[in-house]
This record gives structure tokens, sequence and C-alpha cells, in this order.
């Protein structure tokens, strides 16, 4: 039953991103003023969704393994920071070429490339951190703990990008005011759809993994017991 | 419940007064992070060959940083202190978990203090900036910055104190968190050395430390009790 639900939600992630690129790359129009580059938003901007969804997921199950002890909620939040965090750096990639072709710059300081950064720096240390931890329990509270220390800083990390010197580059947000034509929404939903599925099946293999360790751990110890 | 916060509050300063005395005669992280915060500000000096107006733009963000690389140095030994002898397993039996976090903060950021004073003549010597016609709002923006160092330091002490190379990880994971309240008070100590402070910038600092300190005293229970 597991296996299908992973194959099914990792087919279909995949036929649509394929189908999405051919859209992104073959039929969708060009954009007046930015040229070709401005097809990158449709996997960036995705790619930005889809990590920080999945880093809002690994702060509740944080939550959740604090409250309830529970190793599974332990296992979901290392499974979402690891893919989130691949998101990340797809994210971070691709806005990096897309500001060189159209800033000229690779990165600029601006709120939401600092914040993103931050987030990826906080939750590699979170990952960096897992295996220098030998007891479980202890490593699942102070994973739990990290991560939530990490989603409590980002709100103060926009706050100080906003002091009143420092300046901003990033586009504007398109999609809240409604700056984005109708020809685009099509392939952008798609986009975010696609790497949700295939991000979700990552997170699926990630916990089934997790739990064969946990009991292969667990088998281990018994057998130094006797 | 009012006489339990009382006993709370006696057992944290006791054990600040433990923490300061140890240090005291000792003064192994005492001496060491004056005599790093000593090195790193000669090394600026070297690395950057600059005339008094860049001076002044970049005297916070100097500044900041050699006192992020002291506090690092301070936080490290907080609760590592404890593990010689089981000394924090007796603790925790003894006092409420916030207490004892309390009083290693408290501890930390009195060290902190020291340090930083002792280093701000030299800083201001060798970069020839003066800084006593801004002491009082500069003493409020280091108060607040160095109290939110701790607080984020300690706290992470404590996560890492079972963590393989601890002294390693705990910059890693620190670094990160602090960004925000490092962006801060760099732009208002550059902003007070050179007269063009944004004083409601300070806000941030006081969100930052509200946030953390909240947020530790309450997390310290499960990371201290498993």
């Amino acid at each position: 039953m597991r296996e299908k639900i992973v194959y099914t939600l990792g087919i279909l992630g995949t036929i649509l991103l394929l189908w999405n690129f051919y859209n992104i790359f073959l039929v969708i129009p060009i954009d007046a003023l930015q040229g070709d580059i401005f097809r990158i938003i449709f996997i960036h901007v995705p790619a930005a969704i889809t990590a920080d969804t999945f880093y809002a997921v690994a702060v509740i199950a944080s939550i959740g393994f604090l409250v309830r002890k529970n190793f599974a909620w332990d296992s979901l939040a290392v499974s979402a920071v690891e893919v989130g965090t691949m998101f990340t750096l797809v994210n971070l990639a691709t806005g990096s070429i897309w500001g060189r072709v159209e800033w000229g710059i690779w990165w600029a300081w601006d709120a939401r490339m600092t914040s993103q950064l931050m987030l990826f720096l906080l939750y590699l240390g979170y990952l960096l951190m897992r295996p220098a931890i030998a007891e479980p329990q202890q490593r699942g509270t102070m994973s739990a703990v990290l991560a939530i220390f990490a989603a409590a800083d980002i709100p103060i990390v926009t706050m100080a990008i906003r002091l009143h010197n420092v300046r901003t580059q990033h586009p504007g947000p398109v999609l809240e005011t409604g700056g984005l034509a109708p020809v685009y929404w099509p392939p952008f939903l798609t986009g975010i759809v696609a790497f949700l599925l295939l991000g979700t099946a990552m997170i699926l293999v990630r916990l089934h993994q997790e739990t064969s360790r946990r009991e292969i751990d667990s088998l281990r110890r018994e057998l130094h017991a006797i | 419940m009012k006489s339990g916060l009382r006993k709370g509050l006696a057992a944290a300063f006791a054990i600040a007064r433990k923490d300061l005395r140890t240090e005291w005669r000792t003064r192994e992280s005492l001496n060491a992070s004056l005599s790093f915060a000593v090195v790193i500000l000669v090394l600026f000096s070297f690395a950057f060959d600059l005339d008094r107006e860049e001076k002044l733009a970049i005297s916070g963000g100097l500044l900041w940083l050699v006192y992020a690389f002291a506090g690092a140095l301070i936080v490290n030994r907080s609760f590592a202190r404890e593990l010689p002898n089981d000394c924090l397993e007796v603790l925790i039996a003894s006092v409420p978990a916030w207490a004892i976090f309390l009083g290693k903060a408290i501890a930390c950021f009195l060290l902190l203090l020291i340090v930083e004073f002792a280093s701000l003549p030299i800083f201001g010597l060798f970069y020839n900036i003066s800084w006593i016609g801004s002491l009082l709002p500069l003493l409020l923006v280091i108060a607040l910055a160095t109290w939110g160092i701790t607080v984020v330091g300690a706290a992470l002490s404590a996560v890492t104190v079972n963590v393989r190379l601890r002294e390693l990880m705990l910059p890693v994971l620190l670094y990160p968190l602090m960004i925000p309240l490092l962006i801060g008070a760099m732009e208002l100590t550059t902003g007070l050395l050179n007269g063009n402070a944004v004083l409601s910038d300070v806000r941030l600092l006081i969100v930052f430390d509200v946030m953390f300190t909240s947020l530790a005293l309450y997390l310290i229970e499960f990371i201290l009790v498993i």
C-alpha cells in the first residue's frame, strides 16, 4: 500500500513536471520586459512555496514530538526538513541565475533572499547536528527545539532587513497584487502541484527509511542487552 | 505558586553567582574570550586598509562581529562546565529547569559585558573612533543585544551539551540564529558612532530578546529534563 502511494505520487508529479516544462519552455508567450529568463520563475517560485510548506510541516511535527514524544513525529520532521532544504537550494540557485541575467549580479541582500538563505543555513545546521547525537530521545528533542528556534527567527529576520537604510531589489509581490497575466497562472499552479507531489513522495520514502533505521537500532540494542 | 517563582529566582541568582565565582577563580573563558576579541580587532585592521570615513562606516559591523565571536566562546562553557561529576544531573534534580537556564544566562551576560567593555576602548584606540559622545544610547544597544546573544547562546549551549564536536557545532547553529539581532545591533551602533542613528530600530532588539527569552525559558524544560 505504502509503495503504491509513493509510486503514484512520484509518477504523477513527474508527468506534471514534464508537461509543465513543455509549457514553460515551448508554449507560453515570452515576457515583453525580461525576455526568456522570466521562464525561470515557474520553477523558482513553486520551489520556494514547496520548501516553505515543508518547513512549516517540520515545525508542526517538531511541536508534535515535544508534546507526544512519539518518534513518528521526529521522523516526519527530519524528512520534511531534508526535502525542504533541497527545494530551498533549487529556489536559491534559480533566483541567483535570474538575478545574474536581470540585475547583473548573482546575489543581493534583500529581505526575501536573506530570509530564505537564513532558513537554508538554519536547517542545514539542524541536519548537521542530528547525526552528532547518539541517543534517539535526545536527538529528537534537540532537533525539535532547534526547528522551533529557527521558525521563530524568520519573522525577526524580515523585520531586520526592513530597517531604515537597508535597500531592496526583489521584484514586488506580483501574485498578491494580481499582476500575473491570466495565461501564466496554469503553468505556475501546475509547478506548485508537481513539486508538492514529488516532495511528498520523497518525504514518504525518507519516512520509511527513518522508521526502518529506528527498528534496526532498537534490534541492535536488544542484541547488546542479551 | 508565588513562592515557587521566588524560590526559582533565588536559585537562578545562586547559580549565576556560582558560575561567576568559578569563572573568576580560573578566568579561563574570560581571558580566552578577551584575547580572542583583541586578536580579531588586530586582524581586521590588517585585513582592511581604510580611511577615516570608511572606518566609521564599518565600525558597528566590526564591533558586533568581535562581540559575537567573543560571546560564542563565553556561552560554550556555560552548560559544559556542569558535565564533570554529573553536576548537571544534580542541578536538574534540585532546581526547576528554567531557573538553571536563567542563572546561566545571567552569568554569561555579565561575563560577556566585561569582555565587551574591556575591548571597547581597544576598538576606539585601534580604529581612532570616539564613542564617548554616544555612550548612553550605546550602552542601551549593548545591553539589549548582549542579552540576545547570551540568551540564544545559553539555550544552544544546553542543546549542544551532549553533542559530539560541541565546540564546532555551537557556532554553526548560533550564528545563523543571531543574524537578525546582529543586523539590528550593527545598524544602530554604526548609526550612533556616525551621529545618524534611528533609535526606534531598538524595537528589533527588544522583539528578539522577548521572543527568545520566553521561548528558551519555556523549551529549556524539554532540553534539560528528557
